[in-house]
């Protein structure tokens, strides 16, 4: 990874953590009530694991920024359900349903899409900060 | 041209700290997602006093030995959290968020004050 430097590395990176949150909600969402024919074959949901990563001289100036290093499957098991009459049932007629809680994903995806707007916050303050700096004594 | 380094030298660092503490800040709004990441913080008062010399000690001579000062890769803090949360992150967006607005505008200050200097130094040297 290359070295975090300022307010872009931060934020930026950080907002791409968001998005890979975001991403695995919208998967969850677009699969949540899928049904499958063994529970091995039933969805899973998503869920993206945070990392800090420290700047080389994060002792000296406390930088840090945020990375989505892994995705893992929750470990939610599907519901098992009776339908008989379904196309993909078991022999024994069951049906097993994608293990997605929607209301978690729900107030997940609040939390990633507040979170990645504070960090567009961030960059454009500091942004403006940066050209008044700029045009410093004109 | 000491004098007029002088003229913008408290400012000037000030606007160095303030950058420096905005990085910090971005840095926990960054992780605010992030299970056990401690928010961290910088005093800022106690930084701007070294830079100006105003420490514990003030010295009447040059010579006098430089009182230890407190090593600059210690001077961050960790930040109490007022909700502890269960993933041990104490990065609370409402304290950030926070500190970052009074920081940008404490900033923006020291860079108004920075450009009225610049402005009376031009205006002196042209002699209008």
């Amino acid at each position: 990874m290359a070295e975090i430097k300022n307010v872009f590395d931060i934020s930026g990176r950080a907002m791409a953590a968001q998005l890979v949150r975001l991403n695995t909600i919208a998967s969850n969402l677009a699969n949540a009530g899928n049904l499958a024919s063994s529970e091995e074959e039933a969805y899973r949901s998503l869920k993206p694991v945070f990392e800090t990563q420290y700047a080389d001289e994060v002792r000296k100036n406390g930088i840090a920024t945020a990375q989505a290093v892994d995705i893992v499957k929750s470990n939610r098991l599907p519901e098992k359900l009776y339908l008989p009459d379904h196309p993909s049932a078991d022999d024994d007629g069951f049906v097993y349903s994608a293990a997605v809680n929607i209301e978690e994903e729900y107030v997940e995806m609040m939390e990633a899409s507040r979170q990645y707007q504070n960090n567009v916050e961030v960059i454009t303050t500091l942004r403006t900060l940066m050209m008044r700096t700029i045009s410093m004594g004109k | 041209m000491k004098s007029i380094s002088n003229h913008l030298n408290f400012h000037a660092s000030a606007l160095q700290l303030r950058s420096r503490r905005n990085n910090i800040l971005a840095s926990n709004i960054a992780n605010a997602a992030t299970p056990n990441f401690k928010a961290r913080d910088l005093n800022y008062d106690q930084q701007i006093r070294q830079v100006d010399d105003i420490g514990p000690l003030k010295s009447t001579d040059s010579k006098h030995f430089k009182v230890a000062v407190k090593n600059p890769h210690q001077t961050l803090f960790y930040r109490q959290p007022i909700n502890p949360s269960l993933d041990g992150n104490t990065v609370e967006l409402s304290v950030e968020q926070l500190e970052f607005s009074e920081n940008s505008v404490r900033y923006q200050t020291s860079l108004e004050f920075l450009n009225n200097r610049i402005a009376g130094l031009l205006s002196a040297i042209r002699g209008e």
